[in-house]
């Protein structure tokens, strides 16, 4: 067959044909536009979406394993014995306590109330290296309980420190002088704002150990458990479940522990289906699109019966002028396609930029509005294409 | 090898149905041909002539009787496999021409040749053989609309001849020329002939008609032989 020839010729020709009817073929064009800029700007809109709230739980996520233990009516939340039990738990790699406290700070006699204060061992920052952003994060010489540093997370430099020197410097924390040796990214992770109403503020990181030896209330509250390679996270999390039931005498309310990645699992489940939701909402102007070619592929066909006529006497047979008129409407639903994505991109690129959230191309999306528009045209151009190869070439001959 | 026959039809009959009525265009036409003939069938608008035409040119098969072409008998083709005895055994030449008119001269006469599966390295020396035969080297690239109207049919001509058809039928192929130019057309079609071509020519007019080598006259859905210089 030349096939090949046909499809080239048919493309060259279908282009010739929206050149020559500009008006019509842009109009009839349109409704693929934004029928597909639609799909590819709402499917991207939603990517971006769900993508920040991820990109926050991603870097969590693996191989780690968040526990929670609450105030009970027998506990105090969780102790350092509690954190050395949970260590030697099988496929434990480590455990990073947190002590919190509140605490008032004081920067060059300026009293500063209510500052949350974390104590973060040496393994949370061995786990997470990029959560330091300038200076150091802590070592275990770090944790010996006397030694009188701190971290400051980006929002209190905001608050307190605005225009001073950071690193090197000295806060009093609870009266004693604490150097600052490193500065940490804000956390914002989801469970930080759904455990700490203070989370905006801002918090200053000390040695585990230090906050243990101040005054007032402290509680272990979370730790993060740094998973083995090699083990099965969900095997981990039930040894942990058991370990931390029995510490809490059996009150399951008292203890969470709570697997990101099964988390992630379900945000990735969510946004497959909000895509699918909004992909779906905009696949109707893709519809309205497919008949507006229909529309102008049948028009074309009664024009240009004559040359139907034509090509059959000179021996075209009638799949030939079938795969003709198919490439003609896929050629214009295909450039409305490109055209749809541009729009599209654009559209939530300036969503993204509207949400200060990150721009990101979805590949599906585009592969979407490329797949779409084709099988619009191969579906809408099917009717046209097939009255056009079953004219009867004498009567299309003599057509005026 | 002049004096093979290529196309026999016999007690041909075409009926069209007309609501109630059955109009009957031809009444049993029986007709031969012979390779190299240069066949006019004259006859008035009316008379069936392009109903005989389509049956020839295998647009339309008959209502009875038996056509053969090339020996092979045409009957209840499908549209696929007429369209496939048209591109190998018919070069057609209509009245207006019919030329893609956004396609230049090389592209019109290509299109037969890409239709009948000819490799693209073969089809491009094809297509200027065909164009230097007719005269047109120099305005192989010219849209129709840049072409006088006898320059367009040698373009139709040459498209027509490209696939080296076993018949050359020919509608009124100088009926839109003037007489020039009509002229000039039917000098073509003597040289085409005495290159061995079988033509086959359908015409109202008998002075067109006189150039052919055999005059077949149709009237009324019937055929009878006619003379040379009968007209």
């Amino acid at each position: 067959m030349n096939n090949l020839a046909i499809i080239k010729q048919s493309f060259i020709m279908s282009l010739q044909n929206i050149r020559a009817n500009k008006m019509r073929s842009f109009l009839t064009m349109l409704g693929i536009v934004i029928g597909v800029g639609s799909v590819i700007g709402l499917v991207t809109i939603v990517h971006i979406v769900t993508g920040a709230v991820m990109g926050n739980l991603s870097g969590l996520g693996a191989g780690k394993l968040t526990i929670y233990g609450y105030v009970s009516a027998t506990k105090m939340g969780l102790t350092e014995n509690d954190v050395k039990q949970l260590s030697a738990i099988d496929g434990v790699l480590g455990v990073a306590p947190v002590a919190s406290q509140s605490a008032t700070i004081v920067v060059d006699k300026e009293e500063y109330k209510k500052i949350r204060l974390r104590g973060v061992s040496d393994i949370y920052f061995r786990q997470n290296p990029d959560s330091v952003t300038a200076g150091r994060g802590f070592t275990g010489s770090d944790m010996d309980g006397n030694t009188n540093i701190c971290i400051v997370e980006e929002s209190f430099i905001k608050k307190a420190l605005k225009g001073k020197q950071v690193l090197g410097g000295k806060i009093l924390i609870r009266g004693v002088e604490y150097t600052i040796v490193g500065i940490a990214k804000n956390d914002e992770s989801l469970l930080s704002y759904m455990t700490s109403a203070s989370a905006l503020e801002g918090a200053v990181l000390v040695p585990f150990k230090n906050v243990l030896s101040m005054e007032g209330k402290k509680i272990i509250y979370n730790a993060e458990v740094y998973v083995k390679e090699g083990y099965d996270i969900g095997m981990v999390e039930s040894s942990l479940r058991s370990a931390l039931s029995n510490m809490y005498n059996g009150d399951k309310d008292a203890f969470d522990v709570i697997n990101l990645q099964s988390l992630n699992t379900m945000m990735d489940q969510v946004k497959g289906l909000l895509s699918a939701l909004m992909g779906g909402i905009a696949s109707i102007s893709l519809l309205v699109g497919g008949i507006g070619i229909m529309n102008m592929m049948l028009v074309s066909v009664s024009e240009r019966t004559k040359e139907i006529g034509l090509r059959k006497a000179l021996g075209a047979e009638p799949s030939r002028i079938q795969l003709q008129f198919l490439i003609e409407a896929v050629v214009l639903s295909g450039m409305g396609g490109l055209i749809g994505i541009g729009l599209g991109l654009g559209i939530a690129l300036i969503a993204s930029a509207i949400m200060k959230a990150d721009f990101v191309i979805s590949f599906s999306a585009i592969a979407m509005g490329v797949g779409f528009s084709a099988a619009v045209g191969i579906i809408f151009g099917w009717v046209p294409a097939k009255r056009a190869s079953e004219l009867n070439p004498i009567d299309a001959l003599r057509a005026e | 090898m002049l004096d093979e026959e290529i196309l026999r039809m016999e007690g041909i009959t075409k009926e069209y149905q007309m609501g109630e009525e059955t109009s009957v265009v031809l009444k049993g036409i029986d007709l031969t041909v012979n390779r190299g003939e240069f066949l006019a069938i004259l006859g008035p608008s009316g008379s069936g002539k392009s109903t005989l035409m389509n049956i020839i040119g295998c647009l339309d098969v008959p209502t009875d009787g038996k056509y053969y072409l090339h020996g092979n008998l045409i009957a209840d083709e499908d549209q696929t496999s007429l369209a496939r005895i048209r591109s190998v055994e018919i070069g057609f030449i209509f009245q207006s021409f019919h030329l893609l008119q956004r396609q230049d001269a090389y592209q019109n006469v290509e299109l037969p040749l890409i239709y009948a599966n000819m490799p693209e390295k073969e089809r491009r020396a094809r297509v200027e053989e065909m164009l230097i035969k007719v005269g047109l080297e120099d305005k192989m690239h010219h849209m129709p609309n840049q072409l006088s109207g006898g320059q367009q049919q040698r373009v139709a001509i040459a498209r027509a001849i490209a696939t080296n058809p076993t018949i050359l039928l020919a509608d009124e192929p100088t009926g839109a020329l003037d007489q020039k130019t009509g002229a000039q057309v039917m000098e073509l079609f003597h040289e085409l002939n005495n290159e061995g071509r079988t033509i086959i020519m359908i015409t109202h007019d008998p002075k067109i008609a006189s150039h052919a080598t055999r005059i077949v006259r149709i009237l009324d859905g019937n055929i009878s032989e006619g003379e040379l210089g009968d007209a």
